[in-house]
């Protein structure tokens, strides 16, 4: 997928201002940005549900003013929107019985069955939507984006409305989906660990403009700007000023000891695998992120040593 | 200052959300109720509030049963996951709703106060709909704190914060209860949150309670095979052995060309700071967390360090 120029604003909002994007024929691409950044406009223009103001939108050929329909794009929301007095099976088969689609009935059910085989919800295919959980219900979501084979995937933040606990397991299920999906896919999100570890590339939007795009690797170790820099990581990067620049440092590049001046730890957080400080030094407040080997406590003076290696300068 | 006795929620529908629980709240305790969708933690924090009424049990605040009062008449503070201002108000009308409507003295200097502290005060004049989700959040926290009650309840505060402001908000609302050690009931289902604020956690599970005490004991003692999976991202390793079953956190299994266990690599999480390698033994998935530079594939022997081995019974139940 090819994506020039791409702009839309509503009424006095420019929701996109001029993006490039490219996808690779199996890749995954994560955007990542703070709310109002433009993702799911983007997401939305790309899959036909809003038009665009200026750009345009290449598939092998120019979608850019198709109908939703004629795009071959599958759009998965955050919200799993299922008729809920359907059978799982139903409303899986329900996008391949669409008008304009010819499929026969033995190629239809063997899509739905090899779906439900993927998503390992084949004993749950002859249950009515509303008897799922909401963690079963998004992965028959995802499976109605399957069965069509569509050119590309759209997700928009499809795991944010599940717990957090449930939501890990399947970020780690959508990984492992994708390898054997081999269709290019554009993931929405705002969580820092699905981006990184489902991610082949990030895009970071802002304000409806690209503002870096790379791996996870380069954007967690090398972003160009400080905005960039505070997407990802947890807690967020430090950035102090030094002679009149910007030096970002992550929590976890920072030891407790071995520096030359002096801190003040003000809180001490236990995080299970490692515990979070807030620590008073050189005029500003900083996160570090330190092994539970070391024992530290709220108003002891350390001497924080910066780990110059992996220090980004602004 | 809180006690639950027996505390029992059942629907008419027959649903058991609540089944029987027994909890003692200290007197300036910051407690997070923890668990996932169903458990029952919701449920909990409504009926303190006085928003559900109890089938069975007592809530106790202070040496006084609360358990048949109309919210009003609690003396709780409560901010929901949803800031539920109302929209036609200011910031400052919003705040001092909760004073006008039971007509209290000094209404303009308390105000002024807690719109101070909680650094809301730059925001007095706007309405609701020019706000961040953060700062709607700030202000339903100021509004809550304002008639000084007794006690706040959190019903997941900063479930749909932005995950950049998260963080700030998480540690203003622990920085406002130390100052003001007011007794907190705080619900969630992630249990990052729950860490980082609670002075004790509440695990909860099918409407009961599957341990309480302390972050680091929760995450080091898990109490049950529930806990050693809900608590940690991703949770304990659990390795089926002699009819037991062995929990291990991920921190803790090396890669170790002698160890006893063989496997191989079959999924490698990047995660910034670290990564979960993903290995697949003959005893199942086992997880552990290695540097972020440290790049693992194909085939590895692992060890479990002993020293935070867990074993768990047939019950489910540490050993």
């Amino acid at each position: 997928m090819r994506i020039r120029g791409l702009t839309k604003t509503f009424d006095s909002i420019t929701a996109l201002d001029g993006v490039d994007l490219d996808v690779g024929d199996d890749e995954l691409l994560v955007v990542l940005g703070a709310t109002g950044a433009g993702k799911t406009t983007l997401l939305r223009c790309i899959a036909g549900l809003e038009a665009p103001d200026a750009g345009t939108i290449e598939m092998q050929r120019d979608i850019t003013r198709l109908a939703p329909a004629e795009r071959d794009v599958a759009l998965v929301f955050q919200n799993f929107s299922l008729y809920p007095r359907w059978s799982v099976r139903r409303n899986l088969e329900f996008p391949l019985r669409a008008p304009g689609r010819h499929l026969g009935e033995d190629e239809i059910q063997k899509r739905v069955d090899g779906a439900a085989e993927l998503l390992r919800i084949t004993p749950l295919l002859d249950r009515p939507a509303t008897c799922l959980s909401g963690g079963e219900m998004q992965r028959v979501a995802i499976g109605r984006a399957i069965v069509r084979r569509p050119k590309i995937f759209l997700m928009d933040e499809p795991l944010t409305n599940l717990d957090a606990k449930l939501r890990e397991s399947l970020r780690v299920e959508l990984v492992q989906l994708r390898r054997e999906l081999k269709t290019p896919m554009i993931f929405v999100t705002h969580d820092q660990a699905e981006a990184l570890s489902t991610a082949d590339r990030i895009v970071v939007l802002s304000r409806g403009r690209v503002l870096q795009s790379g791996t996870p690797e380069e954007i967690y170790r090398r972003p160009k700007t400080p905005e960039v820099a505070r997407q990802l990581g947890q807690p967020a990067i430090n950035l102090l000023n030094r002679n009149g620049k910007i030096m970002g440092v992550r929590p976890e590049d920072i030891a407790i000891d071995g520096g030359e001046k002096e801190g003040v730890v003000k809180v001490v957080e236990d995080m299970g695998p490692t515990q979070t400080l807030l620590v008073e030094w050189e005029g500003a407040e900083v996160h570090i992120v330190a092994p539970k080997t070391v024992s530290v406590k709220p108003g002891d003076r350390i001497r924080p040593r910066v780990n110059d290696h992996n220090v980004i300068m602004f | 200052m809180l006690e639950l006795q027996k505390l029992e929620k059942t629907y008419p529908d027959g649903t058991r959300a609540v089944r029987g629980i027994d909890l003692a709240v200290a007197d300036g305790e910051f407690i997070v109720l923890l668990g996932p969708s169903g458990c029952g933690k919701t449920t909990t924090l409504r009926m303190v509030a006085g928003l559900e009424i109890a089938t069975g049990g007592r809530i106790l605040m202070g040496d006084k049963d609360v358990t048949a009062l109309r919210p009003s008449q609690r003396d709780v503070g409560m901010v929901f996951q949803f800031y539920a201002l109302y929209p036609h108000m200011t910031v400052r009308q919003n705040i001092a709703f909760p004073l006008e409507c039971v007509g209290a003295p000094d209404i303009d200097e308390r105000v002024s106060a807690v719109m101070a502290r909680t650094g809301v005060d730059k925001l007095a004049a706007l309405h609701p709909r020019h706000l961040s989700g953060g700062d709607q959040q700030r202000v339903s926290l100021a509004r809550a704190m304002v008639r000084q009650p007794q006690l706040y309840l959190f019903d997941e505060p900063l479930g749909t914060i932005d995950a950049d402001q998260r963080l700030a908000l998480r540690e203003f609302i622990r920085s406002q209860q130390l100052e003001t050690k007011v007794t907190t009931l705080y619900v969630t289902h992630d249990q990052e949150e729950a860490m980082s604020l609670a002075d004790r956690i509440v695990v909860m599970n099918g409407g009961l309670i599957e341990q309480v005490g302390p972050p680091a004991d929760v995450y080091d003692r898990p109490a049950s095979l529930f806990v050693a999976n809900f608590v940690g991202s991703p949770g304990m390793n659990l390795i089926p052995k002699d009819g037991a079953m062995l929990g291990i956190r991920p921190e803790f299994v090396r890669v170790d060309p002698q160890g006893p266990i063989a496997g191989r690599v079959v999924l490698d999480e990047y995660l910034g700071a670290w990564r979960n390698v993903h290995v697949q033994t003959e005893s199942g998935r086992i997880v552990l967390r290695a540097d972020a530079n440290e790049r693992l594939r194909g085939d590895v022997r692992l060890s479990l360090d002993p020293a935070h081995l867990r074993t768990f019974g047939t019950d489910g139940r540490a050993l």
